[in-house]
């Protein structure tokens, strides 16, 4: 208490220091005087007096200046004279300061950046009350893709009553929502939520009510809720809006709530829509519904999940298997309980990409920490007179080392100020223009604790390059320095090998970089060579359309009007053809997927063997000709069999390989797609296409007529032309259906080559950070040794000088200085090849069709980091060459 | 504990004694004091005795105005606040408990060692 009452005096009496000085000399002056007085009274002299008392009181200087030093504090005083003078050192040489401050703020701008989004995606909680509790349901299901399965309704009903560990719990899913009458009839993002899914989020609605209990209950009126966005788009945020009646898929619902501007969820949902589940109809199997539960406090997911695996014993018992069924499928599905954070349902797998792009800039950093160190290694060869002097003169080794680190920190700090500006229009510019491929993009945002790691991160690295420096000359000896010597002899071996240990680490850590690009590099061209089931996407635009039962009743008659939509669109300018179907290739990575069961005649099941199952299509004749779907064997359907509703199917290849080991055995056999169906006969095999994005396994296909039992209402068609993406075509696309189709809205409107892309978005996104990384490292690398065997050129001068006095050929000097360089770049690649097996190890999930340590990469990057540095060396080695042996002799 | 900080230590403590006994005093008759009451044992350069004052003062257990001393002289005088006399108290109590303690282990004869 006492100490720190004590450090706040100091601190703030710097101000007054001035009249503080004049008020001790008095006091001192009167402490003399008086001494000086009691020994006259004694019976001095005059002058003995005055001698007497000046030596009683002892050294006056000496105590003014222990007696200032306790009246402030000195190391801030220090601190700032030293930040003043090195502010004021730094704007005397510009080109040097601006070099030193723009690599720092790329640095340390890039990698703010970045710790930005991932503090915003991967750090922060989601944006609900104490969204720690908050879990997402999933099960393990080892025969399901990706081991992991969704939830079913009669789970909804069974986890509902018999948990012991939720707070509050419900289902979900996310789908369109036709919406007519309010402005162009249009498909909005839809959010359907069982009762307890907005209760678990505890986001309170901004108007109006969450939905209850009732509102799931099929029979009850029809309800809605807004989010604040379509709120405010579509009925300009009037607060008079409960009540209202809206038309939704064709029928009548209430608004009864508004979600307030802070809520968010998956997929950004526009309305909010009740999960109807008849607690009378449900059975084991849809499994279509995500779960959501608030744990109750104190529960710890460990204990959630052995909830749940009580609870699925009960749910197998409960409920009847799918009609056609054999109960025991389910049993040896065998599900397990996942219960994850909920956060890890939003964020997905993201997290390793950005993770490697943080550590990839990190790198960054440290080789412009290095090159900046070797610059005030440089610049610190210079001042070594003037620091010798110091010394010699008293300047302690504190004292110089504290002036050169204060010195590196405020360039630190600068480059750090910078960096953040930097960063901060970086965010915005990914905020406005990210993919929407990330999650949380719209909480990315700049705030204290990314504030906080930037101005830690300067800091750091201002210490980092200023230590090296300080380790180098600090302790200059202050003889051997004086001598005057360094001016003949060049530096010593010692001040080398700092610098070229330096150029050593920048060229590994380049190599590093360099690697890791190259693999994303081999990794994008691997995606891009696999064949992916369709060609030229960019020439492929699809638009989605429904036709609801208000618009046409009949099967046939719906069928009739895609047919005819489908003609007129081709009959379009520059339209070469044009097909139809449920949906489209790459599709699935927006989120749409049909995967049902599928049966072959002749594989029939064991009993409890879960059947196969492949994604389901309908589609109409000519999409595969569209598309660019090589058929292998048979043919396409015919609209006879379309119209007739004749039992044929379509299978993939990989389908028909692993019931049939070759595709030409599958024609003529037999498969259905519920076991209560008519046995369809497979007419062709087409190839496998790569639904789900090039990096994963092609799914399996069962391709079935547009028109069965049941009638395609909701369709996309493909339509191949040049003028696929052009507003001009959507245009007359739009005209076109809605000539035969009402009003009725056009959703998902993609180019082929959009989706494609954006299959490949993470992969091209690490690329693109990475190249730029790598391009940015190997600069510095390059620069590094160019300035090294500079500056050994320029010291060894008139060394050279005499030698070529002496008659040496310039071919061999060349070959000692080139030799050097390439000593350290040498050093450098064999350092960086040991680092780079190692660290790319790291980011070998995001690899595809290439292995962490692919030799090809690594010897061409090892190359080409190696011809760089002979050209580096190269070019100021030949400087030396031309060098005048008379000049460089008299240049002493 | 350095030297000096000891050092310091004990002439704070006589500072605030003395000032405890005589009430405001300036630097100078601060310096006398001492001077006479230790015999000129405490052989210190009176000038280091104004840095303890002003830690002291920082650390507020005295306070200083400006006033006139006999003679008219301007002088500085300090004087010790509440919590000086307070931080006395405790300083001369734990002073006595070492001085009891340091004093009994001289006392102590070889075989108590034992």
């Amino acid at each position: 208490m006492k100490a720190l009452r004590r450090f706040f005096r100091r601190l703030t009496s710097w101000t007054t220091s001035a009249r503080d000085e004049e008020i001790l000399r008095t006091e001192i002056d009167d402490h003399i005087a008086r001494q000086t007085a009691d020994n006259l009274r004694a019976g001095m002299t005059a002058i003995e007096a005055r001698r007497q008392a000046l030596l009683k009181f002892g050294n006056v200087e000496a105590t003014k200046e222990i007696y200032r030093d306790q009246r402030r504090l000195p190391f801030m005083e220090t601190l700032l004279r030293d930040m003043r003078h090195a502010v004021r050192r730094l704007r005397r040489t510009p080109a040097f300061t601006a070099a030193v401050l723009l690599t720092l703020a790329l640095g340390i701008g890039a990698n703010t950046a970045i710790f930005g989004v991932i503090d915003s995606i991967l750090l922060r909680p989601l944006a609900y009350p104490d969204a720690e509790a908050l879990v997402g349901i999933w099960h393990t299901a080892p025969a399901a893709p990706r081991g992991i399965s969704s939830s079913s309704p009669s789970m909804y009903f069974t986890y509902r009553e018999e948990n012991r560990t939720f707070q509050q719990f419900g289902l979900w899913n996310s789908g369109g929502a036709g919406v007519t009458g309010v402005a162009e009839p249009e498909l909005v993002r839809a959010l359907f939520v069982t009762h307890g899914v907005l209760d678990a989020l505890d986001v309170k609605p901004l108007l109006g009510r969450w939905f209850s209990a009732a509102d799931d209950t099929p029979g009850s009126p029809e309800t809605v809720i807004l989010t604040y966005g379509y709120w405010q788009r579509q009925f300009g945020g009037d607060r008079s809006i409960l009540g209202r009646a809206m038309t939704i898929n064709a029928s009548p619902r209430t608004v009864i709530g508004v979600m307030p501007e802070a809520f968010r969820f998956q997929r950004d949902p526009e309305l909010i829509l009740p999960a109807r589940f008849d607690r009378n109809t449900v059975n084991l199997g849809t499994f279509a519904y995500q779960g959501i539960a608030r744990l109750k406090s104190g529960v710890t997911i460990t204990q959630a999940n052995a909830d749940l695996g009580r609870m699925l014993e009960i749910w197998m018992r409960s409920w009847p298997p799918p009609p056609g069924f054999d109960s025991a499928a389910f049993r040896n599905a065998r599900y397990g309980p996942r219960i994850q954070p909920l956060k890890q349902d939003v964020v997905g797998d993201v997290g390793t990409a950005l993770w490697v792009v943080m550590g990839t800039l990190g790198l960054v950093l440290l080789i412009a920490c290095a090159n900046v160190a070797n610059l005030f290694l440089v610049r610190s060869e210079a001042r070594r007179q003037e620091l010798a002097i110091r010394a010699a003169l008293g300047a302690g080794w504190r004292r110089i080392t504290q002036e050169m680190l204060v010195e590196c920190m405020t360039l630190g700090v600068l480059g750090g100020a910078l960096g953040v500006g930097l960063a901060y229009a970086a965010l915005r510019i990914l905020v406005a223009n990210g993919p929407d491929t990330l999650p949380r993009l719209n909480e990315i945002r700049v705030d204290p604790s990314v504030l906080a790691f930037a101005l830690g991160l300067s800091l750091l690295s201002g210490a980092l390059f200023g230590l090296i420096p300080v380790f180098k000359y600090a302790r200059a000896r202050v003889g051997a320095t004086l001598g005057g010597a360094s001016r003949t002899i060049g530096p010593s071996r010692e001040h080398h090998r700092a610098r070229n240990t330096l150029v050593a680490v920048q060229v590994a850590l380049a190599l590093v970089l360099l690697v890791g690009s190259g693999l994303m590099i081999r990794t994008f061209q691997q995606l891009r060579s696999v064949r992916p089931g369709f060609t030229d996407p960019a020439t492929i635009q699809y638009v989605h359309s429904s036709i609801p039962v208000a618009i046409a009743k009949e099967s046939a008659r719906v069928m009739r009007m895609w047919e005819e939509m489908r003609d007129k669109l081709a009959a379009l300018p520059g339209v070469t053809s044009v097909g139809f179907a449920s949906q489209a290739p790459l599709e699935s990575i927006l989120g749409f997927r049909n995967m049902q069961f599928l049966y072959a005649e002749d594989k029939p099941l064991q009993a409890g063997q879960v059947p196969r199952g492949p994604e389901h299509r309908f589609i109409a004749p000519g999409f595969f000709r569209t598309i660019g779907t090589r058929l292998i064997v048979g043919r396409d359907f015919t609209w006879t069999e379309v119209y007739e509703q004749r039992h044929v199917a379509i299978v993939s290849e990989n389908l028909a390989r692993e019931w049939w080991n070759d595709p030409r055995a599958a024609l003529g056999k037999r498969v259905r797609e519920r076991p209560t169906a008519a046995w369809r006969e497979v007419v062709g095999v087409v190839e496998n296409v790569y639904d789900y994005g090039m990096h994963v396994k092609a799914p399996e296909f069962a391709y079935l007529p547009a028109l069965m039992d049941r009638v395609t209402r909701v369709g996309v068609f493909a339509i191949r032309s040049d003028r696929a993406g052009t507003e001009g075509l959507l245009k007359e696309v739009q005209q076109t259906i809605w000539s035969v189709n009402g009003r009725q809205p056009l959703f998902f409107v993609n180019t082929l080559e959009t989706l494609y892309d954006r299959s490949m978005a993470q992969t091209s996104f690490t690329l693109v950070i990475l190249a730029i990384a790598g391009g940015m490292a190997l600069l510095i690398g390059i620069v590094g040794i160019y300035g090294v065997i500079a500056y050994v050129v320029s010291q060894r001068t008139r060394e050279i000088g005499i030698r070529i006095a002496l008659g040496a050929q310039s071919a061999g000097l060349l070959r000692v200085f080139v030799r050097q360089g390439l000593l350290l770049a040498g050093a450098g690649v064999a350092l960086g090849l040991a680092a780079a097996a190692g660290l790319t190890q790291l980011m070998s999930s995001l690899l595809f069709g290439v292995t962490a340590v692919d030799p090809l990469t690594y010897a061409v990057v090892s190359a080409l980091l190696l011809v760089v540095s002979v050209l580096a060396s190269y070019l100021p080695a030949r400087r030396a060459m031309v060098i005048e042996p008379v000049h460089a002799l008299r240049g002493e | 504990m350095k030297e000096t900080d000891v050092r310091q230590g004990t002439l704070a403590l006589m500072v605030l004694k003395t000032l405890d006994v005589l009430g405001p005093l300036h630097g100078y008759g601060i310096a006398r004091r001492i001077e006479q009451i230790s015999g000129d044992l405490l052989t210190v350069n009176q000038g280091t005795l104004y840095p303890v004052l002003l830690k002291l003062e920082q650390e507020g257990s005295i306070t200083s105005e400006w006033g006139a001393s006999e003679n008219n002289r301007k002088a500085r005088f300090y004087n010790l606040t509440r919590q000086g006399r307070k931080q006395l108290q405790a300083e001369a109590r734990s002073w006595e408990q070492t001085a009891a303690i340091i004093e009994r282990f001289f006392a102590a004869k070889v075989e108590d060692l034992k």
